[in-house]
């Protein structure tokens, strides 16, 4: 098992080398699908040895500990200079404190603070199993898909920028081994190491078209993700000097023991900063909507089976230490805040990219809401969430950049009648919209337990804000989810063209579709022997969270949503009909696109949705979100600390 | 409550909604005549409407839209059975959500100006209506610690009107959007004299149309049963409490719809969302105060 894990995390950093030393586009294509396929391989093999042996956690420390301690370090002095360097090239020398502060404090410490025991540093558990599934399945697809997608990237669309694909491709096999490291450890001095890892990594594939918007928006992505780094620099500092422990998991059971010292919350509120600064919630989420610049395989990336779900994993983690404590309500508060406020904007906006983008946050939100309070339900209920957020988000991302390969645009109003042209396309698009949002899909089932949760919260002002902010806030995610499918559905104008989609980008697709419905009708299953596992490792034994007469009725509603269209489609479909065209008060110009106007002349008629840009828009309420969602974060973080330091 | 007892309660649901349903949209008709100085149509006049849709030729601008429109009525229907036959009030909330999407899904398929038009008012009217649905079964758990429909009834010493009047009146307020009455019949309305036509409904024709009027009959029916809920408890008298709660409330609505007149869709957001938060938000955090 030791192996096993060492060599997934190790291996994909190893082949990363691969296609960066590669030039050739035919071989290194080839060396990028081999990593893929020998990363799933490795993932699937490592969890199943694990849930074969049992499902028991397993502790332990890697072969050559001490030399891998040694590699964490210098490679954490490497990353400062790195860091460092590009800030100074790009005249941002101000972000270089922020890595300085928080790679010097801990190495100073490692080195001459207090000496640490020979604890184990790494854990094997439930949701490691999930999150090296997600990693290594959903990642690699993604990887497949990025070889075709870089191609026509560069071939067709984007010829001024520079082929810098060797460099790409080579980062996505980094950010696999970071994950797969950050997921396993248990010492935070490694988990800190894999951590910067993927914010320097993402960093770098936001900055991937040098353009000054690219660079821009990947700098603000590194200063976020630096000062949630700094959070987890404190987290070790207070756990070495007050605990003498760097174990992630010392630190939670001193704060579950103690749930009212503050200092033991300390160290657990700083790890749950850095968690949201990476998961992009409230106030932080400036930097997960800038990474839209980015080729689509990173957003893919970036959005789905890596970066904002370290962020979700630690959260989750460290949920059992905040339950109904003042680190917990931050974290609830945030959420539920991110939940409500992002699906605002989402209606705003209409870039398909961008929509997709805050529906990630907004989606987190309701996550990292059911962290914070930290019951079985809700913990259930967000590595649900997680699920079925990692395979949806990472399928839509890829089928809207096929559609902007393929019809030029990525703005949602663009893909009117996506159906009658694109079949295929409108298919996937279709699937993870429903995968997303709908009854009875990952959605409806968490937040049927994340309501049930927030009733019972103990603290009142906390439950009142949470149950508001989830009922509104599935209205505004219905909204916009709701009228993008009405887009695709609707009738279309334009001619049929050809599909420039790539095949393995359809391969990788449908693929998602494939695990989408499967992990839809192995909910059952999967509730009973991976998320009931999980619940009973970290609550002691759990009853059934869901009730079995719910449960029935889910799975009714679940095969309606399939059958019942599919039933009435197939009934209807030899009915006699007389075609006629739509009513426009009497003046169609013979179809029902086009209408004669005042000027006898016919026009093109178009049909567009509410975007409610004076009423929800981004110029008028972001700023304000941003200032609410800081002041909540203060105020705890200041009772914390403050606690701590009397 | 035992399967059998579930059975008989879901199957009465299903025939008997759209028969006193489609009286109450008669007599509303007549209600509303006399208010306006005429003699009005006959009670079943509805009935007549329906028998008539039914029978014209099918005509469509997509035939896409039958489909969805067949399946907007099973799942209202499905929504319904959840509810009557007693179980989860949460899960009857999201699935009538799920069936208002088809039923936009449907309208849009046509590409017709005043369809979209409406639909996109529709979904305004939803968004601005679901906080409010989910808030009752809150408000519900809140008070006896269940989303079951059944055992909200059989726990109940007393209605629950009494720890819930917050939330009742906050129901109220969006019903008039949900029942499509003025000042709020901003989607569609059951007149034809709008500036979008009919709105959601415009290119729905004959048996499509019909279709659309015995869901929302079934709808309603779960709306106002949702109403009755809040005035039964486990004394088998108090059902008829609800029953004149529900007629009030039926006729309430009639005498608004008669005495105001259209918003704007922006107003109508503002205020449906104003009031939950004032009415319904109050109520959650006093209930939440006692509860501790």
């Amino acid at each position: 098992m030791e192996v096993l894990v060492t060599a997934l995390i190790c291996f994909p950093f190893l082949w990363a080398i691969l296609p960066a030393v590669i030039h050739n586009s035919k071989r290194r294509a080839f060396a990028v699908y081999l990593g893929c396929t020998i990363v799933t391989i490795l993932s699937v093999a490592t969890a199943l040895k694990w849930y074969l042996a049992g499902g028991q956690a397993l502790d332990f420390r890697l072969p050559y500990q001490h030399l891998f301690g040694e590699i964490f370090m210098w490679g954490d002095i490497f990353l400062m200079f790195f860091i460092t360097y590009l800030s100074y090239k790009h005249k941002r020398l101000i972000i270089s404190v922020l890595t300085i502060v928080s790679t010097v404090v801990p190495t100073v410490l490692e080195k001459f603070g207090p000496k640490l025991g020979l604890a184990p540093t790494m854990r094997f558990d439930w949701l490691t199993l999930i999150m090296v599934l997600i990693i290594g399945v959903v990642g690699s697809l993604i990887g497949i898909y990025a070889v075709g997608y870089m191609h026509g990237f560069h071939i067709h669309h984007h010829k001024e920028v520079k082929d810098r694909r060797s460099f790409f491709l080579s980062m996505i096999f980094v950010f696999f081994g970071a994950m797969f490291g950050l997921v396993t450890s248990a010492n935070l001095l490694g988990l800190y190491f894999f951590w910067e890892v993927t914010s320097v990594t993402s960093f770098l594939l936001i900055g991937y078209t040098r353009t000054d918007e690219a660079i821009n928006n990947s700098f603000k992505a590194l200063w976020m993700n630096l000062l949630g780094g700094c959070g987890l620099t404190v987290a070790i500092s207070v756990g070495i000097i007050y605990f003498h422990t760097a174990n992630l998991y010392d630190m939670i059971s001193a704060a579950e023991l103690n749930p009212n010292d503050m200092l033991c919350l300390l160290p657990i509120s700083m790890l749950a900063f850095a968690a949201l600064t990476k998961s992009a919630q409230f106030p932080f989420s400036g930097w997960l909507l800038g990474a839209m610049v980015a080729p689509t395989p990173s957003s893919a990336l970036l959005h789905s089976a890596t970066m904002v779900k370290a962020g979700v994993y630690m959260l989750i983690r460290i949920s059992t230490a905040m339950a109904d404590n003042y680190v917990g309500n931050m974290v609830a508060l945030i959420g539920g805040f991110t939940f409500f406020a992002a699906s605002c904007f989402a209606i705003t906006v209409s870039d398909g990219k961008k929509v997709l983008a805050y529906s990630t946050i907004s989606n987190l939100g309701l996550i990292v809401a059911c962290t914070g309070c930290g019951y079985e339900e809700t913990i259930w209920a967000a590595v649900f969430l997680v699920i079925f957020h990692a395979v949806s988000k990472s399928m839509l991302f890829q089928c809207v950049g096929a559609i902007e390969t393929t019809i030029g645009s990525r703005d949602v109003e663009e893909m009117q009648g996506l159906m009658s042209i694109f079949p295929k396309l409108a298919f996937i698009l279709m699937v993870g919209i429903a995968g997303m949002f709908l009854a009875p899909f990952g959605m409806l089932i968490s937040k049927w337990a994340a309501l049930k949760a927030f009733i019972d919260t103990s603290s009142v002002y906390v439950s009142t804000l949470m149950v508001l902010f989830i009922c509104f806030g599935s209205a505004t995610t219905m909204f916009y989810w709701t009228k993008w499918m009405s887009k695709i559905l609707g009738a279309s104008k334009r001619e049929k063209s050809r599909d420039l989609t790539k095949k393995n980008e359809y391969i990788s697709m449908f693929f998602h579709a494939f695990m989408m419905i499967a992990l839809i009708l192995g909910f059952p299953w999967l509730s009973e022997n991976v998320l009931k596992p999980l619940s009973d490792e970290m609550f002691g034994d759990v009853k059934q969270v869901i009730s079995y007469e719910n449960m029935v009725i889910m799975i009714v509603l679940l095969c309606g949503v399939f059958i019942i269209p599919f039933v009435n489609y197939i009934l209807t479909k030899g009915q006699k009909v007389k075609q006629v065209i739509t009513y426009m008060g009497g003046v169609n110009a013979g179809d029902n696109f086009n209408f004669i106007s005042s000027t006898g002349d016919p026009k093109e008629l178009e049909i567009s949705n509410f975007y409610m840009e004076e009423l929800l828009g981004e110029k008028k309420l972001f700023t304000p979100a941003i200032l609410i969602s800081s002041f909540i974060i203060i105020v705890y973080l200041i009772i914390v600390v403050g606690g701590a330091l009397q | 409550m035992t399967i059998s007892e579930r059975i008989i309660f879901a199957l009465l649901y299903i025939v008997l909604a759209p028969f006193i349903i489609g009286l109450l949209d008669g007599f509303d008709r007549k209600i509303s005549a006399r208010m306006q100085g005429r003699r009005g149509p006959s009670v079943l006049q509805p009935f007549f409407d329906l028998k008539k849709l039914f029978e014209k030729e099918f005509l469509t601008a997509n035939k896409m839209q039958l489909f969805l429109i067949r399946s907007y009525l099973c799942f209202i229907v499905l929504s319904g059975i959840i509810f009557f036959g007693g179980f989860d009030l949460l899960l009857v909330i999201f699935s009538l959500s799920t069936a208002a999407m088809f039923l936009i899904l449907a309208s849009t398929a046509t590409h017709s100006p005043f369809a979209s038009q409406g639909t996109s008012r529709e979904l305004v009217q939803i968004m601005a209506c679901e906080p409010m649905e989910l808030l009752v079964a809150v408000g519900f758990y809140l008070a006896t610690s269940t989303f079951t429909v059944s055992d909200i009834v059989s726990k109940s010493t007393v209605a629950n009107i009494r720890y819930l009047p917050g939330f009742f009146v906050g129901f109220v307020f969006i019903l008039t959007i949900k029942f499509r009455k003025s000042p709020f019949d901003i989607s569609t309305s059951h007149h034809a004299h709008q500036e979008v036509i009919k709105g959601v409904t415009s290119e729905m024709v004959g048996k499509e149309y019909a279709m659309v009027t015995i869901a929302e009959w079934y709808e309603n029916a779960i709306l106002l049963g949702i109403v009755g809920l809040f005035f039964v408890s486990n004394n088998i008298l108090t059902v008829l409490g609800g029953i004149i709660a529900i007629l009030a409330i039926w006729f309430l609505e009639i005498l608004i719809d008669n005495t105001s007149a259209r918003v704007k869709w922006q107003l109508m957001l503002k205020l449906a969302w104003g009031v939950t938060i004032v009415a319904a938000g109050m109520n959650l955090f006093l209930l939440e105060i006692i509860r501790g």
